[in-house]
């Protein structure tokens, strides 16, 4: 046992993102305080650096492999808050449960502080939500993480910070946020918290039976803040695009609750990866069948604490274990508004047709919101989220063929969620991609941006 | 409530920090670097402190000891909690063949921690009111080939806080000694983590707030570890000296 030189970097295998695909071998540095960040790059000798979060990315987009990985979660401290006007300066390790902890101490008058979006879990950390420009079931109305960022500090390679915001180095700022990590180590961001009536929500589930009527639902629900759908995959043909849709909105304390909603806790914790065998067709075909008879025919509306709508995947710690070692994949993409309904028959046809089936299908509809960042995911049009356990090269195939559906339609892939996008495709969904190279950090890369950003000898993406 | 914190940057103390911090406190601060305890100060301010104030040392240095907790004390006023943090996990093995740093191991992790101690008491026993907590480990329950150097400083650090309390429980003071197991601190990051033996920070501080606040006399945290140091301390030296440990 000895004391930890500055600059010091081990080599780990055990570094996976959260999908567990990848088994890379990194070099890791674990800095607790930003002094020690200089040592760090002045050791990268000539590999690659890139910032880590919480690692709730699926794929290969916050993975370095052979290259130096710098675990931020360890600088998580509150530089500044606000509670007047609910602004909040943080390290990029702060996570967003950590930061809900703290507005769940602060009553603000009339309200509460809230984040203002948020993504499915609240363990992800300032700087990953930044760098994926994450978006929540919110987006309709409050767009991306990114649309609360008020300022960041930048670290580049060279040990230079720099502040950006929208008036001061405006362009790396646009770079920075969805900037996949690839502009330099975010040290902290200062950022707007949103004010709410309480920390319950009235939440109300609707089962629709075709995806029309999914859009019609979407329509009549613009006026809640919350809004999104669970879709059956092993839906039968007819019945194609049925599930549950889900809105909610804040609300106050009810009469009978305690004001504070209580902090949810961890119901479930899987311990080790289970054996592949447990999430096969037949079970995931059960489970959402399940879903689907077990929701009422008639709406339900209730009240219940924020976690239950926004976090319903936390209470169950290591949920990705159930996936096995193979680990598995998920497919985000979104189509724009003109085409999305089309593109979404398509998306779930072609699922149906495979015959490999999602454990979870999300869908949800974007707002205009112009997405803060020139790599952000979200744009207005539809979405939809997929997860499915790795089988090799069948799996692949289906996310070829998803992709290509999405990508004609005029939409793109969400890189927190993708492990295996050709360049061709990512570079078509992302056409700032060239605008946003310049500023990228030169010692800064990721084993997703060295397959995305490869160019053929033609001139022509890979 | 008043607390001071000697070593603030190390990792297990600003985890009590912050539980305090909720509660509004106000904190002396004290460790080497400066511009660590200041990032230290904004947060625990953000999280809730009234008045933080920092103050640089190297505390291996006892000559300040005294002027230190002077200080500390005329900027507090009365002093409510002190915690006693900081401490080096040195290289065993050079310690081993190099007597110089094996001294300067046990002066940091022993004899100035004791020093501190002295003084301290001598300011809050007038008083008659306060609690200490020392941090110690559970390295000093059994001398093992591994670390025994780090281990004997925490070993002699137990006996003196005991003593200590055994001293100033008539007057009112009471001082706490804490063992942590393994903690996952920058103090142990050569080390491969890796089992559930590991605590974060957070949890060995929940168990040294609820000590110090109490008085409890001896701590161990998590909870099991004052179990597999009762079986460490049974194994008989004959079996002992072919185990490595
Ligand atoms: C159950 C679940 C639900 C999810 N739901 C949503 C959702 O609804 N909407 C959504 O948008 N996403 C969602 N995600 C994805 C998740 O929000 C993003 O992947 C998020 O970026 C993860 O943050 P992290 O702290 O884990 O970062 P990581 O995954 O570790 O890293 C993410 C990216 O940030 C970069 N990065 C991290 N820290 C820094 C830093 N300090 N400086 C520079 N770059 C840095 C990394 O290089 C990487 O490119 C979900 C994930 C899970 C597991
Ligand atoms: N982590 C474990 O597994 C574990 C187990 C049992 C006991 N402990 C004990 O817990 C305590 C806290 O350690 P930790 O785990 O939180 O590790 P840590 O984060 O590395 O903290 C150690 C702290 O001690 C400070 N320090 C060292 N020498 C100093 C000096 N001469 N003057 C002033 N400050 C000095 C360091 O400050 P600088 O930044 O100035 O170096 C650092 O803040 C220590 O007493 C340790 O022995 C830890």
């Amino acid at each position: 046992m000895t004391a930890r030189p500055m600059g010091d970097l081990h080599e780990r295998h055990d570094y996976l993102a959260w999908g567990g695909l990848h088994r890379f071998r990194q070099r890791i540095a674990r800095p607790f305080f930003i002094d020690e960040l200089p040592p760090i790059l002045a050791a990268r000798g000539n590999q690659s650096l890139l910032g880590s979060g919480c690692r709730r990315s699926y794929g290969d987009s916050g993975l370095n492999a052979d290259n130096i990985l710098i675990d931020m979660r360890g600088l998580d401290h509150l530089l500044a808050f606000d509670p007047t006007n609910g602004i909040v300066e943080a390290e990029a390790g702060l996570t967003l449960a950590n930061i809900l902890a703290l507005a769940r101490l602060s009553q603000n008058g009339a309200g509460q502080w809230f984040l203002p979006a948020t993504p499915g879990t609240k363990f992800v950390t300032l700087g990953g939500a930044i760098a994926n420009d994450v978006h929540g079931k919110n987006h309709h109305a409050a767009g991306c993480f990114g649309n609360h960022v008020l300022s960041l500090r930048l670290m580049r390679s060279d040990g230079t910070v720099l502040t950006c915001s929208p008036q001061e180095n405006a362009e790396l700022f646009k770079a920075t946020i969805g900037g996949l990590g690839l502009t330099g180590l975010i040290l902290s961001a200062r950022f707007a918290l949103k004010n709410v009536p309480g920390l319950w929500m009235e939440q109300e589930n609707i089962r629709f039976a075709t995806l029309d009527e999914f859009y019609v639902l979407a329509e009549k629900s613009y006026g809640w803040e919350y809004t999104v759908a669970w879709v059956d995959c092993f839906a039968p043909r007819q019945q194609l695009g049925r599930g549950v849709f889900t809105r909610a909105r804040h609300v106050a304390a009810p009469a009978n609750k305690r004001s504070n909603a209580p902090a949810s806790k961890q119901l479930l914790t899987i311990p080790a990866a289970l054996p592949n065998f447990i999430l096969n067709t037949t079970t995931m075909k059960a489970f959402n069948t399940y879903l689907w008879y077990r929701a009422s025919t008639k709406p339900t509306a209730e009240i219940v604490p924020f976690e239950k709508v926004l976090y319903p995947l936390d209470s169950i710690a290591h949920w990705n274990r159930i996936y096995g070692r193979r680990g598995f994949f998920q497919h985000q993409c979104v189509v724009p508004t003109a085409y999305a309904k089309e593109a979404m028959r398509s998306l779930l046809t072609e699922i149906r047709s495979a015959g490999l089936g999602s454990f979870l299908a999300v869908l949800k509809t974007f707002g205009d919101r112009p997405s803060p960042g020139m790599l952000s995911f979200p744009m207005e049009g539809t979405t939809l989220a997929l997860d499915f356990p790795n089988t090799g090269a069948p799996t692949l195939a289906l996310l070829d063929r998803l992709d290509d559906i999405c990508t004609n339609a005029g939409g793109r892939v969400y890189a927190a969620k993708d492990g295996r996008i050709p360049a061709r495709k990512f570079q078509q969904g992302y056409p700032a991609w060239k605008e946003f190279l310049p500023h990228v950090d030169p010692a800064f890369s990721s084993s997703f941006w060295r397959r995305v950003s490869a160019v053929s000898e033609t001139g022509k993406a890979a | 409530m008043n607390i001071v914190i000697f070593g603030a940057t190390s990792a297990i103390a600003q985890a009590v920090a912050r539980l305090y911090a909720k509660d509004g406190a106000n904190f002396f601060l004290v460790a080497r670097k400066g511009d660590r305890l200041n990032t230290v100060a904004s947060d625990l301010r953000a999280r809730g402190a009234q008045c933080v104030t920092t103050q640089t040392a190297d505390l291996t240095d006892r000559a300040g000891h005294a002027q230190l907790v002077a200080l500390t004390a005329s900027t507090l006023g009365t002093i409510d909690r002190v915690l006693l943090a900081y401490g080096t996990l040195g290289d065993q093995r050079a310690g081993e063949t190099n007597s110089a740093l094996m001294e300067r191991e046990i002066h940091t992790n022993f004899l100035s921690v004791a020093s501190l101690l002295t003084e301290l008491a001598n300011v809050m026993e007038p008083v008659g009111a306060g609690n200490i907590a020392v941090i110690g480990s559970v390295a000093g329950d059994r001398g093992r080939q591994s670390n025994y150097i780090y281990g004997s400083a925490k070993a002699g650090l137990a006996a003196f806080t005991l003593g200590l309390r055994h001293r100033l429980a008539p007057r009112g003071v009471s001082v706490t000694l804490v063992k942590p197991g393994f903690v996952d601190t920058p103090m142990t990051e050569a080390i491969a983590k890796r089992g559930p033996l590991w605590a974060a920070p957070d949890r060995v501080a929940r168990d040294i707030r609820r000590g110090l606040d109490h008085g409890v006399a001896v701590i161990y945290t998590p909870w099991f570890w004052r179990w597999i140091m009762l079986i460490v301390c049974a194994v008989p030296d004959a079996i002992f000296r072919r185990i490595r440990l």
